[in-house]
């Protein structure tokens, strides 16, 4: 058991720090969103995952409620995760930041591009 | 009629993911009683607050359980398998700075809320995409894709056995 | 006082990537930019909390984390709510 514990450290970490490196290499805010979410989500789901291991592992009440509360926090880290980015990604679309060199911009053509929604409220000025 | 099985539906639900978080806080194992009166109080607050809001457009659908299950399927299998490879994916890219970014659009044919938010989270965090705004009206997502092969793929191309599975899963 | 040596290092390597996050923050050419940054910082916060409560044994470490899971999450919406339109 000891084993699988340290495995997922380790995978945990290195994804982590998979996610830091992209967020400080890639071109723009699209591309950061992409590494940042996906590495550190998985990261952090398998540092998780460790901890709810040895809760298991440990047994008893005390064990037991830190495998329960790990749990939890990891399911509310993958339905949270996602939605945050996508808000972002959409908010820095809106606020008229172009995709760095993109091939091509469907989103834009489409109309949706700053300040033109009709998605809410509109903004005066 | 319809109201009190929104509100009660709600903080049942409410009340069962509260008696998960308290697990192990009584004796043997169980529920201590005070955690079980505390749960029982929130989850009628709970319920009557946001019941209404919960089951719009099409969520009665989710309580078969048959659904649930197929949703944890989809959890462990495809969903996990296509997440290791997009971090893998992810990594070869950050190492080779190789990439080939744009804004696609395509229509996955969802119907529900759920479907859609489903599909739009697994997009999110599988193979190079990310869900960037989703039309109300028409269903369009539109993927900002790293590594863009062809200017107005179809669902399939983008995104693999997903839509198939969330549309098995919420609608 | 830890009692589990492995969750700590993993916890003290979890603070090195937040301190590579905050050049980011720092340097980030634009507000959303900064915004991811400090979306990240909030994941790896989280994680971090939930090593530490297991290296030190105490739950109360991940209750903590669990709202602080939940928090930051609304905080990265009105973020981005802000970036869109602005004060209204």
């Amino acid at each position: 058991m000891n084993g699988l514990i340290y495995a997922f450290l380790a995978v945990g970490a290195a994804f982590n720090a998979l996610g830091a490196v992209a967020l400080i290499r890639f071109p723009d805010v699209y591309t950061r969103i992409h590494g940042a979410t996906k590495c550190t989500t998985f990261g952090s789901i398998f540092s998780i995952l460790a901890v709810a291991v040895y809760g298991i592992v440990q047994g008893g009440g005390a064990g037991g409620t830190m495998a329960v509360r790990a749990f939890l926090a990891l399911v509310f880290l993958l339905l949270t995760n996602p939605t945050g980015s996508h808000a972002l990604a959409r908010a820095a679309h809106r606020s008229g930041i172009k995709p760095f060199r993109a091939v091509v911009d469907r989103l834009e053509e489409a109309g949706h591009g700053p300040r033109t929604t009709d998605h809410g409220s509109q903004e005066n000025g | 009629m319809r109201r009190v099985a929104e509100w009660t539906t709600t903080a049942l639900l409410v009340f069962a993911l509260y008696l998960v978080f308290s697990a192990f806080s009584g004796r043997w194992g169980l529920w201590a009683p005070e955690e079980l009166l505390a749960g029982a109080v929130i989850a009628l607050l709970v319920g009557l607050a946001t019941g209404p809001l919960v089951w719009k457009r099409g969520g009665w659908r989710l309580l078969q359980p048959q659904r649930w299950f197929l949703f944890l399927v989809y959890l462990l299998g495809p969903f996990l398998y296509a997440m290791a490879k997009a971090n893998l994916d992810v990594a070869w890219r950050v190492l080779t700075g190789r990439i080939n970014p744009g804004i696609v659009r395509f229509n996955p044919d969802l119907k529900t809320d759920v479907g859609r938010t489903l599909l739009a989270n697994s997009i999110t965090l599988t193979p190079g995409t990310l869900t960037m705004d989703v039309d109300d009206v028409t269903g369009d997502f539109f993927v900002h894709w790293i590594h863009v092969t062809d200017p107005s793929p179809t669902a399939d191309a983008v995104c693999g056995p997903f839509p198939k599975w969330a549309r098995r899963v919420a609608e | 006082m830890i009692v589990a040596l492995p969750f700590a290092v993993a916890g003290l390597a979890m603070l090195g990537f937040i301190l590579v996050c905050m050049v980011r923050l720092g340097i980030g050419p634009t507000a959303a930019d900064r915004a991811v940054a400090l979306d990240t910082i909030n994941t790896l916060v989280v994680a971090t909390m939930v090593l530490l409560g297991a290296a030190f044994n105490q739950v109360v470490l991940l209750d903590v984390a669990l709202v602080y899971a939940l928090l930051s999450y609304v905080g990265t919406l009105y973020i981005a709510r802000y970036l869109e339109r602005g004060l209204s």
